[in-house]
């Protein structure tokens, strides 16, 4: 624990006081001459770079939500604010708790969760592989990086009307918003991934005598996969806003959807629940996949 | 000056005007030029020179991962690589390969690494874990064959490198400056081991080194490459017995060749280009 809760890491002492008396003049602070040893490590906290605890960082990051929730409440309680633009969080809450009850909530969540899942998997299925191909040989780099490149410029919003004409309002399009949003992107990212494996990983494949197809399968895949799966993670983010963009332009159910009707009867309350929902739909998305990455990728940090 | 083959056997590794160069046409930077090289059969030379002037190419092409100059221009039969007389177009399992970085597939232990070279030797799986389990002893790692890459020093890495290297029974083991990225004591503590192993299993070994107190330390012969462009200079038979101790770096004989080679590394690197 002391490692985590100490100072700088290693035993660079002596960058750890700079930092900590250019960082962190606390009240009780003298220079490091005066005060003697005992003191200097727990005056070292929250210097450059030096490492804080656990319930440290969990305590600051709880304090920050707590001290916005608290302006909020403030603020609405004063009225300064018409509950018609800002709602207070219980009602907030209420509402939540109203649309959860009578299951429009769940449905709203399961819909929408069904197309993220969808268009993010055919948009991670499709670039993976092409990914691992553009940056493995240059052929289909000079094929595919710039015309994605230059796709991926285009506003992903632009192509909302023209997606309604092509496959219609219905799920379809929605997957289609998805995908235009996220397998650019995925393409290129994997492509970095994979062009970071080193140079010596393939010549290693080559001395083995492993054709082109098992040094991808074999040695660059497994190689890039904490990559990949890292640019997934970073990829998801994004397709949650694409999925609500979509959403909002045309559906008639869904997360977003219900954002919409919600305005159209000046439902600030709604819009407010279901914005902070999807906050956290996505953090727990997020968190997931860190978790995940963590079990996967074990031996990468192992020894540490 | 090139160390001419005894005509007596056919050299485990020729050698035979080799040429390099980079890019094309007015920005054409020549790397390599005539090289000509034996190795006999167990024999361990070592290539030393300044940075720059191509060992590690040189290696590299006789690794087969890199490309050479072709005077056929690609009609695919020329190389100037023999192995045991033969041309050799491409890497492959005839020549076991250790890099200076460290090449130990993280997701892989120190076991698991060496069987995966031995599966891709072709290697039936219940022999595999007994010959890969065989050489992480030989490398003296029995502790450490459940061990991630990410758990294992650089030295130990390495160590891998080399177990998994020989473990499918190459001809000949090629290093490019394998300690080049350790420590003082632990690259000396690998030299030994390297020895050791060598002086057990002898193995014809071209070693890339810019260390020439290593270069004498392990080597039956030591070649000393030029720059401007890169050349053989000059070679050093290193006539000093076997199994050589830790102690002969001392020795006198071991200083004066010492000596000898790292002058003439100045000499070679001095030389103007021509």
């Amino acid at each position: 624990m002391t490692a985590l809760d100490g100072g700088l890491r290693g035993p660079n002492t002596g960058e750890a006081t700079l930092a900590h008396s250019a960082m962190n003049p606390t009240p009780n602070a003298a220079p490091p001459s005066i005060r003697p040893g005992p003191r200097r490590r727990k005056r070292r906290r929250g210097g450059l770079r030096a490492p804080i605890s656990r319930g440290r960082f969990a305590g600051i990051a709880v304090l920050v939500f707590g001290a916005i929730a608290l302006c909020w409440v403030a603020a609405a309680a004063a009225g300064v604010v018409r509950p018609i633009f800002l709602p207070s969080p219980m009602s907030v809450i209420a509402q939540l708790g109203k649309l959860a009850a009578d299951g429009t909530l769940w449905n709203d969540m399961g819909i929408s969760i069904y197309r993220i899942m969808v268009g993010f998997l055919i948009a991670s299925v499709m670039a993976i592989p092409l990914g691992l191909l553009v940056g493995s040989y240059f052929t289909w780099e000079a094929a595919i990086e710039p015309l994605v490149d230059f796709v991926r410029y285009m506003p992903v919003v632009a192509f909302v009307p023209l997606s309604i004409l092509w496959v219609g309002t219905g799920d379809a399009q929605k997957f289609l918003i998805i995908w235009i949003g996220t397998f650019f992107q995925q393409v290129l990212l994997v492509m970095d991934v994979v062009k970071r494996v080193p140079k010596d990983f393939i010549g290693l494949g080559r001395t083995l005598g492993l054709p082109d197809r098992k040094i991808i399968s074999r040695i660059i895949l497994p190689s890039a996969m904490p990559g990949i799966w890292d640019t997934l993670r970073i990829s998801l983010g994004w397709a949650w806003t694409w999925l609500v963009v979509a959403e909002l332009v045309a559906a008639t159910s869904g997360l977003g959807y219900r954002i919409v009707v919600a305005q159209r009867f000046f439902q600030t309350n709604t819009i407010f629940g279901y914005i902070l929902l999807l906050g956290v739909l996505g953090l727990l998305t997020d968190q997931l996949m860190k978790a995940a990455a963590t079990h996967l990728f074990r031996y990468t940090t192992r020894g540490r | 000056m090139t160390a001419p083959a005894t005509s007596m056997a056919t050299p485990k590794l020729a050698i035979r005007h080799l040429n390099k160069s980079f890019g094309a046409g007015a920005q054409q930077i020549e790397i390599l030029r005539d090289i000509n090289l034996d190795l006999a059969t167990n024999e361990f030379v070592s290539l030393v020179g300044t940075s720059g002037c191509g060992k590690s190419t040189l290696l590299s092409i006789v690794a087969g991962l890199e490309t050479f100059d072709d005077p056929t221009s690609g009609t695919g039969d020329y190389s100037p690589v023999h192995i045991d007389g033969a041309p050799v177009f491409e890497a492959g399992l005839d020549r076991g390969v250790v890099f200076q970085s460290y090449t130990l597939l993280p997701w892989l232990t120190a076991r698991q690494n060496v069987e995966f070279a031995l599966q891709a030797a072709g290697m039936e799986a219940a022999e595999r874990r007994r010959v890969a389990e065989e050489h992480i002893a030989l490398v003296k790692l029995e502790h450490f064959a459940n061990a991630y890459p990410s758990e294992l020093s650089g030295g130990m890495k390495q160590r891998v490198a080399i177990a998994r290297a020989l473990s499918y029974r190459p001809k000949m083991l090629l290093m490019d400056e394998p300690f080049g990225a350790l420590d003082a004591l632990t690259r000396q503590q690998m030299q030994e081991l390297l020895i050791e192993v060598w002086e057990k299993h002898r193995l014809t070994v071209l070693f890339v080194t810019h260390d020439v107190e290593e270069a004498v330390y392990l080597s039956d012969r030591i070649v000393v490459m030029g720059i401007g462009p890169g050349r053989v200079r000059e070679t050093f038979q290193v006539d000093l017995p076997r199994p050589r101790p830790p102690e002969i770096v001392e020795s006198e004989d071991f200083l004066a060749l010492q000596h000898k080679v790292l002058r003439a590394i100045r000499e070679a690197a001095q030389r103007l280009p021509s």
